[in-house]
């Protein structure tokens, strides 16, 4: 379980997350909507502790992110995070960046760690590029290179922060396919996104973002066809 | 090789020889340099990467003075100073220590352009997979930003080797001096001097040809 208690968090004077609270349950999944700049993508950095927060609390299965003694490389590796840039490390081959963080971080032999970058890497249909470098893949298949190296650490939770958004439109959908699977195997997980359909038709809740507060949160259904605020309202109306 | 008898004498098959134990001695002066100095440059390149204000003023402007001041004079001027100050020590090694912290200064500049290049996002991506700041540097940024900026070390490299000539005006007996006295006993300039560049190019040749392959590895 995530939980998110009163969290503030501020880049010098800007006060970018204003007191947000926000529990996601093991299996749940959340998406996240909202105009740039209200600060989803910070959310998330906070979660996995990349930013410091100066307010509030962030429990990862009872765990504070931000507490002094918390060891967050370990903690880290309960979190899978994709990012908006594809980010595969181009000097590895396919098998060696999904392998990578299993034997350095979790000191997995190199066969061990091998063995799960192939299962992962078929987990997300690139069982044919083991051997292939960044640089001969897709957007797509980099963004999904990115969901395997997330997932060989066999974390509880993954986090997406508009995984699609640099993707050229024809390979939107092979990634967003890839992250339904993973929902429908019961993985918890929290996505930033802009790709209406997907927040509708595969999250459990969405949750609504304005100018640093969470404005709404509730089923999609609610939220697409009855917005309580008229910010999301507005906001829906505008990407449709 | 400056035997009284043969003080005049044209270019024979043992001065060939002389030349080739020379080149190995300009070998081994530009291999310890420039490997010492490669590291050292790169833990600077470093440094200045990460502590961006203190780390000009400080570091900065001290490399940047290896870098502006002439190679010769820093050669002449730090070999007379240790004598000056009493610490014995060869031309071998006077030169080897100077080139190497020359090399530094310039790798580290090569260095810092690299680590800088990859950016927040790399770094974010390599954090949160659970690597350490370390981890993240020696697995992730340090191999990215490093193969970025290889051929401009490649550069920095075969300068030095040829910058290695200057060292013969501390007297040590490479490729240069003993081109020089060569030239002096044989007479014969322009043969001396076409052997000695054509060893130049013997040592050059191949580390541009094996960085060339390596560049060629990585891209693909
Ligand atoms: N590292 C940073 N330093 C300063 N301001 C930042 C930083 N990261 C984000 N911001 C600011 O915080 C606000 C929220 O950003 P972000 O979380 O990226 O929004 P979103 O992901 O919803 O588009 C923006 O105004 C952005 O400019
Ligand atoms: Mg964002």
């Amino acid at each position: 379980m995530i939980e998110i208690k009163g969290l503030h968090k501020y880049f010098g004077d800007l006060h970018v997350l204003k007191g947000i609270d926000l529990t996601v349950k093991k299996g749940e999944v959340l998406s996240i909507i909202g105009a740039s700049g209200s600060g989803k993508s910070t959310l998330l950095y906070c979660i996995n502790g990349l930013e410091a927060i100066q307010q509030g609390e962030v429990l990862v299965d009872g765990v504070s992110v931000h507490a002094k003694g918390t060891n967050l490389n370990q903690l880290r590796t309960k979190m899978g995070m994709v990012f908006q840039q594809f980010n595969s490390f181009p000097h590895l081959t396919a098998l060696e960046n999904v392998a990578l963080a299993p034997k350095i971080v979790k000191g997995k032999s190199k066969a061990e760690a091998k063995e799960i970058a192939r299962a992962q890497l078929q987990h997300v249909g690139l069982g044919d590029k083991f051997d292939s470098y960044p640089s001969a893949l897709s957007g797509g298949q980099q963004q999904r290179l990115a969901i395997a190296r997330a997932l060989a650490m066999e974390p509880s939770y993954m986090l997406f922060d508009e995984a699609t958004s640099a993707l050229d439109p024809e390979l939107v959908g092979e990634v967003l396919d890839t992250m339904r699977l993973l929902a429908e195997e019961g993985m918890t997980m929290i996505c930033v996104t802009h790709e209406m359909g997907f927040a509708r038709d595969v999250s459990d809740r969405v949750a609504f973002f304005h100018q640093g507060i969470m404005e709404e949160i509730g089923p999609p259904k609610q939220i697409f066809s009855e917005p309580k605020s008229e910010h999301t309202a507005k906001f829906l109306a505008n990407v449709r | 090789m400056n035997e009284p008898i043969s003080f005049f004498s044209g270019f024979g098959p043992k001065d060939l020889w002389f030349l080739a134990q020379a080149a190995w001695q300009t070998l081994l002066i530009s291999a310890l340099s420039i490997s010492t100095g490669t590291l050292l440059g790169v833990f600077f390149g470093w440094i200045l990467s990460e502590s961006k204000i203190v780390g000009a003023i400080t570091l900065g402007l001290i490399l940047d003075a290896f870098r502006s001041i002439p190679l010769i004079i820093q050669l002449v001027l730090f070999y007379n100073l240790f004598n000056v100050l009493g610490l014995a020590i060869s031309p071998f090694w006077a030169g080897v220590v100077i080139l190497a912290v020359y090399t530094s200064a310039l790798v580290a500049n090569v260095a810092r352009g690299g680590i800088e290049a990859v950016g927040a996002p790399m770094r974010r991506a390599g954090r949160s997979l659970g690597l350490s700041y370390v981890q993240t540097m020696q697995h992730v940024v340090w191999p990215i930003g490093l193969r970025a900026v290889f051929p401009s070390w490649v550069g920095v490299a075969l300068g030095v080797l040829k910058d290695s000539a200057l060292v013969s005006v501390l007297g040590h007996p490479e490729l240069l001096k003993v081109a020089r006295d060569l030239i002096t006993r044989t007479q014969q300039p322009l043969l001396v001097l076409a052997v000695a560049g054509a060893f130049y190019f013997a040592l050059s040749y191949p580390i541009s040809r094996y960085a060339a392959h390596l560049e060629r590895k990585w891209q693909s």
